[in-house]
């Protein structure tokens, strides 16, 4: 059968008026203005912002610089041992460190985060061992750390669904009279879900303290942010009654003044805050994704020249605040932890077989009983086989 | 005849692209289905030939790919949705099941929604959580949709056509881990209807019923039961919903022994409608009880236990034993 023939023949059906209305929607503001909050120029010069400023001591700034540093590393180590075969998937952050260790380091101890799937450098923060976030992406478990621990919430696969927990979460915080705040990570195109606007509408109402920030990484796996929005996403916001703000989330010390302001507010029983935090994913969607199908190389070059870490380190250079000795020591503990990763991944053990068993319920249930009884019997039937 | 040989991935592509290019209703929607193809290659090229009018990148909502489908066809279009894995069509699920599935009958037959909903579905691909499980029966127990899953690259063909044809809404599961097994493919000749099972092997002792993927495990077991002197039957399903009972009888009849096998898990699945059934209609030809091999009662394991999880050949293998035992 011939493919060509058949497409050579295609025609527009309808008025070209009317199509021609239809397929230009207006192009959403997407690039960087004025409403961008930036602290840190991407040639890594301070610069001070009416509303958002910040005071940082030089073991603060550097702190942040570890930060990034570190959870680039951990992330360059899991896309290389996905490559390797010892991992199934990664979804790398590379490009996202400031939005996520800015966000990150503004939560106090006793906040909760619901993260995506994707906020390794959040989980660096909150103090969650790396090496745990690999389990699912093995194949070994669904999670792999006990969100009670560090207040950070399992990973959530389902595109949007973590935003109503947080709202639930945060509504909870507020019935109980307690102080903390609560944030949920999304991506621009969760967005679009009915969950979210869902989430923004109970946060709304019940004037729950909770923080969205969605990470405007400007693609949803083939998709740009056109395919979700005619409005800047941060202005979303408005329309459900809460502010909005977009912040230059390549920028550690926008992202971090950004997100403490907004963590104050719910805090203060001041209710929600959506940030959108204006960043790019610099590498493939997960490492199943193949990019060069569907954008452009010189908008990664052009990306490039905003890298997160590249500015700080300008700007400690600049001030003085970091000499060559810290990069050194820096670059062996990345190393250091880059082989912790590595020897922890492949280390791993199989899970037991009878482990599909657990946990299917608290409470138990007969039929899974039944079920795992015989599973036992058939697998020791093999044994005696083997005898 | 146009014969060829092509993958299950491959002839869903030709199929698509046929069924655009014979209809300018047919519409295509759903996340990444157009310059990406699908995140399967399903619709690989399809934006490129047919225009975004008609291979449409949409949001990333699935409440809201399958309403605004239910929308246009309410317009006379003929959408055909890609839900981009199984475990992300709940979003989707009020829509389909209090939508979709009842608007024929509420609007006393007037209207007609023929609206074709793409799942890849199963296990089998070491995927994370969501992107492995086999919900179908979860639609088939709605009445007013059709449930069907080809086994096989003609099928896979054929399939998508008559789904695209049919007046009736239809959940379409696609084999995931079988889209790259190659088969041959008459583009010409229509096989069998929509809802008619196949006879995949001819046997006398026992009958294997399965669909989708595990059409495949049942073949090869029957295979293998053969240098046992074994002579196993085994009949592709096809469509989950309706289910065409009669070939199963006409199976069943001959062999006396009947087992089913599916990914999902037994409890509640469509195992249990077949065993049902069959023992109805075939109480006096049994000579064993109807056994079922399936998922168990527990969420899809993570990756590494997932050959624990499905059924494999030795699975159905025992079940062929345990039924000739009696
Ligand atoms: C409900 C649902 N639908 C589809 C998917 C498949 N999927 C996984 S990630 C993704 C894109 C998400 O993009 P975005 O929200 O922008 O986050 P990003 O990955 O870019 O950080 C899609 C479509 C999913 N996980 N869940």
């Amino acid at each position: 059968m011939t493919v060509e023939s058949t497409a050579a023949a295609r025609k527009p059906r309808r008025s070209s008026k009317r199509t021609s209305a239809a397929k230009t929607p207006a192009k959403t503001s997407q690039s960087s203005g004025p409403e961008l909050v930036q602290l840190l120029t991407p040639e890594g010069e301070r610069v001070e912002h009416p509303d958002y400023s910040i005071d940082l001591t030089e073991d603060e700034l550097r702190g942040l610089y570890r930060d990034m540093v570190l959870t680039r590393r951990f992330d360059a180590e899991a896309t290389a041992l996905q490559r390797q075969g010892e991992l199934g998937l990664w979804a790398s952050l590379l490009g996202q460190e400031a939005a996520q260790i800015g966000s990150g380091r503004a939560l106090r101890d006793d906040d909760y985060v619901f993260p995506t799937y994707r906020e390794h450098g959040v989980a660096w923060c909150r103090g969650v061992d790396p090496t745990n976030l690999l389990g699912m992406f093995r194949g070994v478990n669904h999670g792999g750390w006990d969100p009670n621990t560090n207040n950070f919430h399992l990973y959530t696969i389902v595109i949007g669904s973590q935003t109503l927990h947080a709202t639930g979460y945060a509504m909870g915080v507020a019935k109980d009279g307690a102080d903390s705040a609560v944030i949920a990570y999304f991506g621009d195109g969760a967005s679009s879900q009915g969950d979210v606007a869902e989430a923004f509408t109970f946060s709304a109402v019940y004037n729950a303290p909770v923080v969205f920030f969605c990470q405007n990484n400007q693609w949803a796996i083939s998709e740009p942010t056109e395919k979700q929005t005619r409005v800047p996403l941060y202005q979303r916001a408005q329309g459900f009654g809460f502010p909005g703000v977009r912040v230059d989330g390549n920028d550690v010390l926008a992202c971090l003044a950004v997100t403490k302001a907004a963590l104050e507010r719910a805090r203060q029983g001041e209710g929600p805050t959506l940030v959108e935090a204006f960043t790019y994913r610099m590498g493939a969607h997960t490492t199943s994704d193949d990019p060069t199908k569907y954008r452009a190389d010189e908008e990664r070059a052009s990306w490039e020249a905003k890298d997160p870490i590249l500015r700080l380190r300008t700007y400690l250079e600049n001030v003085g605040a970091a000499d060559e000795a810290f990069f050194t020591a820096l670059d062996e503990e990345s190393e250091t932890l880059g082989k912790r990763v590595r020897d922890a991944v492949r280390s791993m053990p199989q899970p037991d077989r009878m482990a599909i068993f657990e946990h299917a319920y608290a409470d138990g249930s007969a039929l899974v009983d039944e079920e795992r009884a015989q599973f036992a019997a058939y697998q020791a039937s093999f044994a005696e086989e083997g005898k | 005849m146009a014969m060829e040989k092509m993958s299950i991935a491959k002839a869903l592509n030709e199929s698509l692209r046929k069924a655009l290019d014979t209809d300018p209703k047919v519409l295509i929607m759903g996340e990444d289905v157009g310059k990406l193809g699908g995140v399967f290659r399903i619709t690989d090229g399809l934006q490129k030939d047919f225009g975004e009018d008609r291979v449409i990148d949409t949001p990333l909502a699935e409440s809201g790919i399958v309403g605004t489908a239910i929308g246009l066809a309410l317009r006379g279009y003929r959408p055909i949705v890609e839900i981009q894995f199984d475990g992300f069509v709940f979003p989707a699920y009020d829509q389909i099941v209090t939508q979709l599935a009842k608007m024929h009958a509420r609007s006393l037959g007037k209207i007609k929604l023929p609206v074709v909903v793409r799942i890849p579905y199963g296990g089998g691909i070491g995927a994370v959580e969501h992107h492995s499980e086999s919900p179908e029966a979860l639609f088939a127990h709605v009445a007013g949709l059709k449930v069907v899953s080809p086994s096989n690259a003609s099928d896979a063909y054929w399939m998508m056509q008559q789904a695209v044809q049919s007046d009736d809404p239809i959940i379409f599961f696609e084999p995931k881990r079988r889209y790259w097994d190659k088969g041959e493919l008459d583009t010409e000749s229509i096989p069998g209807q929509l809802h008619r099972a196949s006879v995949a092997r001819t046997g006398t002792d026992l009958t294997l019923v399965a669909y989708g993927p595990m059409v495949k495990v049942c073949l090869e077991a029957a295979a293998a039961a053969e240098e046992e002197g074994k002579s196993i039957e085994v009949v592709d399903l096809r469509s989950m919903s309706p289910i065409d009972f009669d070939a199963i009888q006409t199976s069943v009849e001959k062999t006396r022994r009947l087992v089913v096998v599916h990914e999902a898990p037994v409890f509640y699945g469509s195992g249990a409608e077949i065993a049902a059934r069959i023992t109805e209609r075939c109480f006096y030809h049994l000579e064993a009880p109807v056994l079922r091999v399936g998922g168990y009662h527990v969420p899809y394991p993570p990756a590494r236990l997932e050959d624990e999880y499905l059924p494999g050949l030795d699975r159905v293998l025992d079940a062929v034993d345990r039924s000739l035992a009696y």
